[in-house]
């Protein structure tokens, strides 16, 4: 109460200087009592009301209608008044859920954390990008008593929270698989009578899985509808399509996956990526998977890790650092 | 980000017409419009896409939600008029071996 007395009496000060002389420095001191009563919460009809007794105790005579008209504006600000505090309500509750999602964005990113393996031979490169906090992308690499190396990736249709919640369901499906049925085939099957039974009948999953087993060079691998990453063939120097017929997950309860293979030969790349890659939008249209394979060339040089991570910051800048979609790429490249 | 849905429904056949984009801003829009029509029994229900620039993944979200249901409501369900693009988006999501992508626009929308 004191602090308003306090600022009653400084809006009284201010105007008696900006009425003395009308200048910038007493215009200047307005502005910043103006900041003061938002700090100390004083509604716009308390200043007019500051106001009104002000010009009362100033001068003796003033005109009736002035006083009136004080009367009058004082009622309408009082709207004002009502609408700004519900907005300031709302911009605390917004910093809350901001907040709260973040935490989430924040567990979610250590629910679904992998560590990319290290295995002789092959290089892992991985980068995913969130469009907004949480990410709708996941991908996954798991090592057995083999040394053979398995790779997931998958996207959620539909993205944000519901989605990301949605993929932490997939990651625990894939923990409790068991240990010696990492083919991707039945890996594929499992995961889609789970995702099948769990849920929502709108949303769904597109997801690639595949086994490289270093003692032979051979990478087994199936998807579920997923957009197809490429095979880099060393020898010829040639790009092609790493295309593997099958459903979504979750759609059809008794899906049945087919299992492709491929040697890898030395200096050989499996690209893997979430849609998000191709449905870069650029200002001349999508990004078409002939230019991505340039951009992969232009960095072959690199690491595989440096190949993802170059890619990634090249893609981005020319959608103008705007990402629409999750955004996930990997590279599996073999260096003996 | 705008979408425009023409429906003609006579007798549970329904004829659909998407225009615009298909993304997370619209794709609500297209599943309110549509999922009560799906739900008729027998409904025979077509959409025409010709005239759809872009669609996204939530965009095929809603036209398998839409499938399910039409079939669980014994009905026929097929999508016309797809671009290159889109039939690919089908393609590789194996949704083309179970929805009809590939019969001609002709009696199904004006």
């Amino acid at each position: 109460m004191e602090a308003r007395e306090n600022l009653e009496e400084k809006y009284r000060e201010a105007l008696s200087n900006y009425l003395k002389d009308q200048s910038e420095q007493a215009l200047y001191q307005g502005q910043k009592y103006s900041r003061k009563t938002i700090e100390h919460k004083i509604s716009p009809e308390e200043i007019i009301s500051f106001h009104k007794s002000t010009l009362m105790d100033t001068y003796d005579n003033l005109p009736p209608e002035v006083l009136h008209s004080l009367d009058f504006l004082l009622e309408v600000m009082m709207g004002y008044g009502i609408a700004y505090r519900e907005h300031q309500n709302l911009k605390h509750l917004q910093q809350e859920l901001k907040s709260e999602i973040e935490i989430a964005a924040n567990v979610q990113h250590t629910l679904l954390g992998t560590d990319i393996p290290e295995v002789g031979g092959l290089e892992i490169g991985a980068v995913s990008v969130p469009a907004k906090h949480m990410n709708g992308d996941y991908y996954h690499f798991v090592q057995d008593e083999n040394q053979c190396v398995g790779v997931a990736i998958a996207d959620v249709i539909g993205k944000g929270i519901p989605a990301a919640l949605c993929m932490s369901m997939i990651k625990y499906a894939m923990d409790s698989l068991p240990e010696h049925r990492h083919f991707p085939k039945s890996v594929l099957e499992s995961l889609n009578r789970v995702v099948e039974r769990n849920v929502d009948p709108s949303m769904f999953i597109t997801m690639f899985y595949g086994l490289f087993d270093p003692s032979t060079s051979i990478f087994t691998y199936a998807s579920a509808g997923h957009e197809p990453g490429f095979y880099y063939n060393a020898a010829t120097k040639e790009f092609t399509d790493l295309t593997a017929k099958g459903l979504l997950l979750g759609v059809e309860k008794k899906t049945q996956y087919e299992q492709y293979e491929k040697h890898i030969g030395s200096g050989d790349m499996i690209v893997l990526m979430s849609d998000g890659v191709t449905e870069c939008r650029t200002s001349e249209g999508f990004i078409e998977r002939k230019t991505l394979i340039e951009y992969i060339e232009k960095n072959m040089h690199l690491s595989a890790q440096e190949m993802v991570n170059n890619i990634y910051k090249q893609l981005e800048k020319l959608q103008h650092f705007q990402l629409r979609d999750d955004f996930t790429l990997i590279i599996l490249k073999r260096n003996v | 980000m705008n979408i425009t849905i023409d429906v003609q429904d006579i007798e549970s056949k329904a004829a659909v017409k998407v225009k615009g984009e298909i993304d997370a801003y619209t794709a609500p829009k297209l599943r309110e419009t549509l999922f009560p029509l799906s739900e008729q029994e027998n409904v025979q229900m077509v959409v025409d896409l010709s005239d759809v620039s872009y669609m996204d993944s939530t965009g095929l979200g809603v036209f398998v939600g839409l499938f399910k249901s039409v079939r669980a409501h014994n009905g026929e369900f097929r999508l016309v008029g797809l671009t290159e693009r889109l039939r690919r988006l089908f393609d590789i999501t194996g949704l083309a071996d179970i929805i009809d992508i590939n019969s001609n626009a002709e009696g199904g929308v004006k």
